[in-house]
């Protein structure tokens, strides 16, 4: 059951991920990266990490993908015009590509020997009193420096978008 | 009884009950709102236009499917049916009431207890918002797509103190299933003040609970706030190029929308299924007396008609009435039912603030909206998240 819904789900991530650069009209794109958000919340459902879950959709598929929709509704962006690609990127683009892939794998093999194989279920950790807890005891410091660093973006963004005082 | 079998049952029982709620909740709002008005509302389809909604939904079938050129099609199509499977997929984790024994099997009346379900229901609140975007960019309209684009805008501003608003009683019930969030609030002060996260020390959510509805009437985008299909300026808003069915899909939705945020705002702050008092003083009788005093209006009414049919129709609803009354009465069925009806009873009175405000209050302009979220709500629940953080760590 659960290697099937691994698999529907996987698929649908990567059948949706290709689907963004595929796209050429900026909503289909921003859709196809909205299933991508979302079956990756089910990936991380399936491990038991449920808390993981519900903030990747609550801040990825709805916060986040609603102003990109939102901007790209607003600008009311057409399709974009498929240009010739150049001779080098024709030639070399799927080589390179496929060698990418492979380094890809290659490293990921060596980084996590085969007996730390993942288990779906045997996570333990995932519920909101486990990230909570390790959020305020283990990783207290990096928690308030990205919140920090969110802070400068924010104020950044203030300073940016405020009109200028004659 | 098999795990599976029972959920299947209970699945059929809730969405036959929800879209039966539904239906009856839109002839409830035009009845409401026209005796507001000093109307009469719907009053020819059936014994007091009971029958308007079946009539209403055979007029919407044999409307003609349009769909305009140059929509985008898959979107265009897509966006009703999103937005109504939004709608209706909060209400599984919805607790309606305590554990109940029934023929031998034992079950809580609720879909499933999830550990995360306040948050999963926040996750699908949010993805709502896509329905109506996609709706009012795909129908190629500008007012479609100025409806959807103030509609998105809205939402995602009040999901902000909306969700600082849940924040708040969560820090007293220290949980997140929604089932524990309202055994939590079992008890009473002094023997009859019940413990719900509104009374609940140390930090009582009255706050809380103001701004979570401010916040809830935009989320599904009710008067004073339904700027996203403001007629005025807008046609019909999002759904300006939609007929038949796909509209009354988003008809549909806007009624379940309703209806959920109802049953988590009993869920969260009025100590869901759980009496008004204690049943030691009597609470278990409430529904009986109800009922009672409904067969009484009934009757009375019934022998002193109004109009020719009451004399046969209003001596039937008070039979009715009575025998629920009686039925209330039996203690297997109120082990059953009590819970519920106490359930219902909030969020139908819930509800009906819903639309006692649709016919009390003007709309808002569209920045005084804006400013409103970002100003002025934002900042109190935030204030009232730290206060009450604060008095939970002082007191625990």
């Amino acid at each position: 059951m659960d290697v099937i819904l691994f698999l529907i789900f996987a698929v649908i991530a990567v059948v949706c991920g290709i689907n963004v650069v595929v796209q050429t009209h900026p909503i289909s794109s921003a859709i196809s990266l909205i299933g991508v958000m979302g079956s990756l919340a089910v990936l991380y459902l399936l491990l038991g990490a449920e808390f993981l879950a519900a903030a990747q959709v609550i801040v990825y598929a709805g916060a986040v993908m609603v102003l990109f929709v939102f901007v790209i509704m607003l600008l009311n962006a057409g399709a974009e015009t498929r240009r010739g690609r150049s001779l080098l990127a024709q030639l070399l683009g799927i080589p390179l590509l496929l060698v990418f892939l492979g380094l890809m794998a290659y490293f990921a093999q060596r980084l996590f020997p085969a007996t730390a194989m993942v288990r779906f279920g045997a996570f333990r950790g995932g519920t909101a009193l486990d990230v909570g807890e390790a959020l305020f005891t283990r990783f207290l410091l990096p928690f308030e420096v990205v919140s920090v660093l969110i802070l400068i973006a924010i104020l950044g963004a203030v300073v940016l978008a405020r009109k200028e005082l004659d | 009884m098999n795990f599976f079998l029972l959920s299947l049952i209970k699945a059929v029982v809730v969405a036959f009950v929800l879209l039966t709620a539904l239906a009856y909740l839109q002839w409830v709002e035009r009845k409401v709102i026209a005796h507001i008005q000093v109307r009469m509302g719907p009053y020819r389809v059936g014994p007091h236009g009971l029958l308007q909604p079946l009539a209403d939904v055979i007029k919407l079938i044999t409307k003609e499917d349009l769909i305009p050129p140059h929509a985008n099609k898959f979107l265009y199509l897509g966006a009703p049916f999103f937005a109504v499977t939004m709608a209706l997929l909060s209400i599984s984790v919805i607790p309606f009431g305590s554990e109940i024994h029934v023929l031998g099997n034992t079950t809580w009346m609720q879909l499933t207890d999830l550990n995360i379900g306040i948050l999963f229901v926040l996750a699908i609140s949010s993805m709502s918002v896509y329905g109506v975007a996609m709706a009012g960019w795909a129908s190629n309209n500008k007012y479609s797509l100025l409806g959807g684009l103030r509609s998105s805008a809205q939402m995602i501003s009040y999901e902000l103190p909306l969700s600082m608003a849940v924040a708040a009683p969560l820090l007293l019930a220290n949980t997140l299933s929604l089932r524990h969030i309202v055994l939590q609030q079992t008890g009473y002060y002094l023997g009859f003040i019940p413990r719900w996260s509104i009374f609940q020390g140390p930090m009582p959510q009255i706050f809380s609970f103001i701004i979570f509805l401010i916040a809830a009437f935009a989320e599904t985008n009710r008067v004073p706030f339904d700027l996203a299909e403001a007629e005025n300026e807008l046609v019909a808003g999002f759904h300006t190029e939609y007929s038949s069915m796909k509209f009354a899909a988003f008809f549909m939705a806007e009624y379940a929308n309703m209806i959920t945020v109802c049953s988590i705002t009993t869920t969260l702050f009025l100590g869901g299924w759980l009496p008004l008092w204690p049943a030691s003083a009597g609470s278990s009788y409430v529904p009986t007396l109800v009922f009672l005093g409904g067969a009484a209006v009934a009757l009375y009414h019934g022998l002193n008609p109004a109009r020719r049919m009451d004399r046969l129709t209003l001596p039937v609803v008070a039979v009715v009435f009575f025998l629920i009354a009686v039925a209330f009465l039996v203690p297997a069925v109120q082990a059953v039912l009590l819970p519920f009806f106490w359930f219902a009873a909030k969020t139908g009175a819930l509800l009906f603030l819903f639309i006692w405000i649709r016919g009390t209050l003007p709309r808002f302009r569209y920045d005084q909206l804006m400013g409103f979220a970002w100003k002025f709500m934002f900042p109190v629940a935030v204030a009232n998240l730290m206060v009450t953080g604060l008095l939970v760590a002082a007191f625990s």
